[in-house]
């Protein structure tokens, strides 16, 4: 919140400050300037970018980082004012991406690749879900040598009940005031299941750390500050490459989400927006994104998760409730309550 | 100059132009239908959305709050492809929750459900305002919930319901125009018929065109032709008749009037001249005769044909010839009595060919029979019969057979007469439906027109 409010302050002091994007890279020498706006790590999607640049050499691509609610402020804000900015956006916030597209800011776009996506990763043509990324439960493969790794939210909250002291302080969990991703799976969460507000008790029961960072997360668990950290990203933790860290994808059920791309209404390279959203559809993009982590292919051999377990988060209008300003102070609300009662013995 | 169409063209045009009219208002009538089922299916789902928002408010510590419920848009996912819009203002305008609240949509009107048309982002929309009272210790006021979505899906719907109907109707519509055209070209074969018939015949041929098993309207039509050609024909056949006739019976007296002349011319000065002028003045007298009578026959002959029929009496025709006194001049000598009875004696005919039929028959009488003569009227059942009789024995057997032909001139029949006067009757009684009668008996002979009765003034 500070953050954002510096960033305003910021802004209104020095108009002339370059926008709230974490990192920028550029590929390509042509001469058509084409914008990317991302939440996604380029050192992540590096690959499938420079592959595309090599197809379109005359492109000058730029690929913008960014924060997933600054990049939601520029875009309503592009859209509002009407103004050109990004030629694509591709964003892990579906719920913004949602409300984008329901706001009219995004331009339609049809191709055989975009049909073949099934109905909740795609909306009005409008958005497109380009990953297959699971929500899982990462442990700490030492610490669990000798145990039984609770493979759904049933066996961990036993875990939990049985050997508190085991856990206390050692269960990490985004802070979803902080992390909008966070959020979007504890409001999924909430919608999915009962367990979700013992889940909630248990954690705070044991002391559970509510932290902003993937990252941090992921290497927390990997050098053993923490045993399990609970609703972590799948991809993160793949592309962490941290062999101490264990991944479940919960059996009652695993939540997956599906980075979302759109095209502004407003984007003046529209031709080469749809040509990366086809390129990002086609069967080679699709292997560099399984490789990258960004797409898990969670076929039921593999891995056990039956398929009625799997839970697409749909890009869809239910989406908009998660943005709701009301929805979302009751569920903050009783997180912290939850939290604070628990950390008081 | 265009070629005038054919009327199965025209008839098709006009059932096309029916089914095209009717298409088009079954059209707009099914796509309104559908409008309206999908206005209304959508409305619905549109206020259940509304009516799960307002009941999910709750009042916590005297301010509104909504417990958004995700069940409300996964109603509203029935559209799946729409905008969605909603926001919850509480009393005065205040934004309690909503989408973005940059977008405001105003109700036409506050306090009641209602659904109302708006634009949403640009792109028309639907949308509906659903009202929820409180009255708690620490709030009391009206909640207004708005809830609104895009159009797409109730067009889809709508297209879908209006294609569903109208396929099949217009199956059916291309059914009916076929069957249409068969029909036509069934009713209109006798036409074609007719028509091919028309076209092929010699134009000299006057014969009857058949009309057996034609619809009743050609019937009529054809009738009418086939009466008049029927009557062409007729005049046609008279007139050969009189030039033949007239050719026939004027060879003989010319020759003969030629001849006379040349005795005289070649007599000298003399009683032998005088006698040979004197037969050349009664030939040509016989002569007027004929040529009076030739003519006589080809007026009644023609007016038989063109004149109308109208209500005659009988008695009226024998008074008249009686009062002409043509008898005195032909036969000074000869005594003539009338004989009819007190009630008319009516016909539908021409009074002037029965006038020329009556006195052809007196003529006749004068010439060649004996005195005293009577003409007389009678009824005798559904007949009405006009007579002259004569007191003399009448012709032989042999000329009675052949009276009435039109060529019986006989050496026998003398220079006044030719025949022609009976056959002037018998063409008269043949032309109103009757026909001549003679009978012969002690008293004498008599010759009658016999016509069919006319009822009295009828």
């Amino acid at each position: 919140m500070i953050r954002v409010f510096c960033l305003l302050l910021l802004l209104a002091l020095c108009p002339s400050l370059a926008p709230a994007q974490e990192t920028t890279e550029r590929f390509g020498q042509g001469d058509t300037p084409f914008l990317i706006r991302s939440t996604t790590d380029i050192a992540i999607i590096r690959p499938l970018i420079e592959s595309f640049a090599a197809r379109r050499s005359d492109l000058a691509i730029t690929y913008e980082q960014w924060g997933s609610n600054a990049l939601f402020e520029k875009s309503r804000e592009d859209c509002r004012r009407d103004e050109p900015g990004a030629d694509a956006i591709l964003s892990s916030a579906v719920q913004q991406m949602v409300w984008l597209v329901n706001g009219g800011c995004a331009s339609p776009y049809r191709s055989p690749e975009t049909l073949a996506l099934p109905s909740t990763r795609r909306w009005r043509d409008e958005i497109w879900g380009i990953t297959t990324e699971p929500a899982v439960i990462a442990y700490n493969k030492a610490a669990f040598a000798g145990h039984t790794v609770p493979n759904s939210r049933f066996a961990l909250l036993d875990a939990l009940r049985n050997d508190p002291d085991r856990f206390r302080r050692k269960i990490a969990t985004y802070d979803i005031a902080e992390s909008g991703l966070g959020y979007l799976f504890a409001f999924s969460d909430s919608l999915e299941a009962t367990t979700f507000g013992a889940l909630l008790e248990s954690f705070a029961r044991v002391d559970a750390v509510a932290t902003c960072c993937s990252a941090e997360i992921i290497a927390g668990v990997a050098e053993g500050r923490y045993l399990v950290a609970y609703n972590v990203l799948g991809s993160y933790v793949t592309s962490a490459a941290r062999p101490e860290v264990g991944t479940i994808l919960p059996e009652d059920y695993t939540l997956v989400l599906s980075r979302a791309y759109m095209i502004p209404r407003q984007a003046r390279q529209k031709g080469a927006a749809t040509g990366l959203l086809d390129f990002l559809l086609t069967a080679e993009a699709r292997a560099m994104l399984d490789r990258v982590g960004l797409i898990t292919t969670m076929e039921a051999s593999e891995t056990g998760l039956p398929l009625s377990a799997r839970r697409s988060i749909a890009l869809a209008p239910p989406l908009l409730v998660a943005l709701d300003s009301n929805r979302r102070a009751q569920l903050l609300k009783l997180w912290k309550d939850t939290f604070a009662a628990g950390s008081v013995p | 100059m265009t070629r005038p169409r054919a009327l199965a063209t025209r008839v098709l045009f006009a059932v096309l132009a029916i089914m095209v009219l009717g298409g088009v208002l079954v059209a707009a009538s099914t796509w309104w239908n559908g409008r309206q089922a999908a206005r209304q299916s959508y409305d619905r789902i549109l206020l259940g959305a509304a009516h799960d928002i307002a009941e999910s408010i709750r009042i916590q510590d005297g301010v509104p709050l909504v417990m958004l419920p995700v069940s409300a848009f996964e109603l509203l996912a029935q559209a799946p492809d729409d905008r969605v819009y909603y926001s919850v203002r509480g009393p005065g305008g205040t934004l309690i929750t909503g989408l973005d609240p940059e977008v405001q949509i105003t109700p036409p009107e506050r306090g009641r459900s209602v659904f109302f048309d708006a634009a949403l982002h640009g792109e028309p929309a639907r949308f509906v305002s659903v009202s929820r009272r409180f009255v708690e210790r620490d709030f009391s006021g009206t909640v207004d919930v708005i809830v609104g979505q895009t159009l797409r899906a109730r067009k889809v719907m709508t297209r879908e319901l209006s294609l569903d109907a109208l396929l099949p109707m217009a199956a059916a519509g291309a059914a009916l125009l076929v069957i249409a055209w068969a029909v036509v070209r069934q009713a209109m074969r006798p036409l074609e018929a007719i028509t091919e018939d028309l076209a092929r015949r010699d134009p000299y041929d006057l014969t009857a065109i058949p009309m057996a098993r034609l619809p009743r309207e050609l019937q009529v039509m054809l009738g009418a032709l086939n009466r008049f050609m029927g009557r062409l024909e007729g005049q046609v056949e008279s007139m050969r008749t009189l030039i033949s006739d007239t050719a026939h019976q004027l060879r003989t007296p010319v020759a003969a009037i030629r001849i006379q002349a040349e005795l005289a011319a070649d007599e000298p000065e003399g009683a032998a001249r005088n006698r040979a002028l004197d037969r050349l003045l009664v030939r040509t007298r016989s002569l007027a005769t004929l040529l009076d009578q030739l003519l006589s026959r080809a007026l009644v002959m023609h007016r038989s044909d063109s004149a109308p029929r109208v209500a005659v009496d009988l008695r009226d025709i024998a008074l008249e010839i009686m009062e002409r006194e043509d008898h005195a001049v032909l036969a000074p000598g000869a005594s003539l009595k009338l004989e009819i009875g007190d009630e008319p004696v009516m016909v539908r005919a021409d009074a002037f060919s029965l006038g020329e039929a009556t006195r052809n028959l007196l003529v006749n009488a004068l010439t060649h029979g004996a005195s005293p003569i009577l003409i007389g009227t009678e009824r005798r059942g559904n007949d009405a019969i006009l007579w002259v009789r004569d007191s003399g024995p009448g012709p032989d057997d042999a000329v009675i057979a052949r009276m009435g032909e039109r060529h019986n001139r006989s050496a026998r029949s003398g220079e006044n007469s030719s025949g022609i006067g009976l056959s002037i009757v018998q063409s008269v009684a043949a032309a109103f439906g009757g026909t001549m009668e003679i009978t012969q008996d002690g008293q004498g002979f008599r010759i009658a027109l016999v016509l069919p009765a006319a009822r009295d003034t009828a």
